[in-house]
């Protein structure tokens, strides 16, 4: 029977071990969450712009990225660019650069559903004023399809804080890194892998917590 | 100031409006009416290049739509529309739905919009509510917003897709009271709708539309006092909904 002693987790551990590691987990989340959105809403916009010239490159590079499991386009990307651009990048900003460029590609379906779930009507509203069609959608679909989006991005930055923990492919330090060095150094693996689960755990529980509070406050009234 | 010619589309094969041709003289009051599905509201929505016509040519105040070099956005700036589920933006209060396209479009100063939204905000008779979100309101009071709404942009033409069709019958009133003034006041509009009261009492033509043809376009006085005259199917439109 396996006996627990986790008085070795102490605020000192947590500095020098973790506290690195999260806080590049949290970043990592929030810049792929941001530039996810950004870089998805422009695949979104052109998906569904009819135009093929657009409409084709966005699709597949949608159905691409969905297609492949995250921790090959991190470890191929990881691998691929210090020979396209003559030297390496780093396992930092590789990952952000892939985890965006992956984001974006769920994020994008999601922006979509958005658009479309914002009534013809409206649209027609906005272009009847004599709106862009650029206008158009940063005045009057956009904020209404951002609004009905606000808990799936949520759930989906979830998912990401979660998918960050796969950069351990190429050795980014991260929060599950941080627990994997000190359980090494402290010699208690299996105690800090436990830790770490109940970490993710705890922010991720909130956050969905917090997602259920959201999803009431801003509900459009129609 | 509005003319059609020969105006003619298709829903892939399906066609939906047949060679409309009809014209709009500036202040005159145009009533289109019809059974559903005879294309009048998809009509109405050419006029303002909301739905494209593949056949034929329209122009308004002599801007042809057909010409791929109209700035659609700038023509539509100047042609009012009201929709049948008024189409208020629900993320933007009262005051931002009548400044949005001011400021956005016409290039008006926050307050220039403010004092221009807030005066048809007011003929309207909602000037407090102009804090409100479009979801607290009435159906009828969002209508008289979009109106409000249409109005402060300054249109030559106000166009009306069955304004009052997806109003509680309470507050269809409310709503053509103010069409009435409107029309009253020399506004040049075009109004697709059922309300042959409405029709009687301010229109000066009337156009029957059916299977995406105009099948009358008439006088108001002749439309309605010499029925004998008419084709088949406005009698029979005519009889059930004046049988009402």
């Amino acid at each position: 029977m396996l006996s627990l002693d986790l008085s070795f987790y102490n605020w000192e551990l947590f500095t020098n071990y973790i506290l690195k590691g999260l806080l590049f987990s949290v970043q990592l989340t929030v810049i792929a969450t941001v530039g996810g959105i950004v870089v998805g809403t422009f695949l979104a916009l052109m998906r569904l712009s009819e135009k093929p010239a657009l409409v084709y490159p966005a699709t597949f590079y949608v159905n691409t990225m969905r297609s492949i499991p995250l921790v090959m386009v991190i470890l191929w990307f990881f691998l691929l660019i210090p020979i396209l651009i003559g030297r390496p990048i780093g396992a930092d900003l590789s990952a952000t650069i892939t985890f965006i460029a992956f984001e974006a590609a769920f994020f994008s379906e999601i922006v979509r559903a958005g658009i479309q779930s914002v009534p013809k009507g409206q649209v027609y509203a906005g272009e009847a004023l004599g709106m862009t069609y650029g206008q158009n959608m940063r005045l009057v679909v956009l904020p209404q399809a951002f609004r009905n989006m606000i808990p799936v991005f949520m759930t989906q930055t979830i998912i990401l804080f979660q998918d960050t923990s796969l950069v351990y492919a190429i050795g980014a330090y991260d929060l599950l890194k941080g627990f994997e060095i000190a359980g090494k150094n402290y010699g208690r693996p299996i105690e800090t892998y436990i830790l770490a689960a109940a970490t993710y755990f705890i922010i991720c529980f909130s956050l969905s917590k917090a997602v259920r509070a959201i999803q009431a406050k801003v509900a459009i009234i129609r | 100031m509005i003319e059609l010619r020969n105006v003619s589309k298709w829903y892939g094969s399906f066609q939906v409006l047949t060679d409309c041709t009809t014209s709009i003289e500036k202040g005159e009051v145009v009533v289109i009416c019809g059974p559903s599905g005879s294309g009048k509201s998809t009509l109405i929505k050419t006029i303002n290049a909301l739905e494209p016509f593949q056949q034929g040519e329209i122009s308004v105040d002599g801007i042809n739509l057909h010409d791929p070099k109209t700035n659609l956005s700038k023509l539509r700036a100047r042609v009012g529309m009201v929709f049948q589920h008024f189409e208020l933006f629900p993320h933007l209060s009262v005051t931002e739905n009548l400044t949005l396209a001011q400021m956005k479009v016409l290039g008006r100063s926050a307050d220039e919009a403010n004092t221009h939204g807030l005066r048809y905000l007011e003929r309207v008779g909602l000037l407090a509510q102009k804090d409100k979100f479009p979801g607290q309101l009435s159906g009828g009071q969002q209508q008289r917003v979009a109106i409000a709404r249409a109005l402060s942009m300054d249109p030559i033409v106000m166009l009306f897709d069955e304004p009052t069709s997806a109003l509680d019958p309470e507050m269809v009133g409310e709503v053509l009271d103010v069409m009435v003034k409107l029309a009253n006041e020399g506004m040049t509009m075009c109004c697709v709708t059922h309300e042959m009261g409405f029709a009687r009492k301010v229109s000066h033509r009337v156009i029957f539309m059916d299977q995406g043809r105009i099948v009358e376009d008439c006088s108001k006085a002749e439309f309605f006092d010499k029925p004998e005259a008419r084709s088949p199917r406005a009698k029979e439109f005519l009889s059930k909904i004046l049988a009402n």
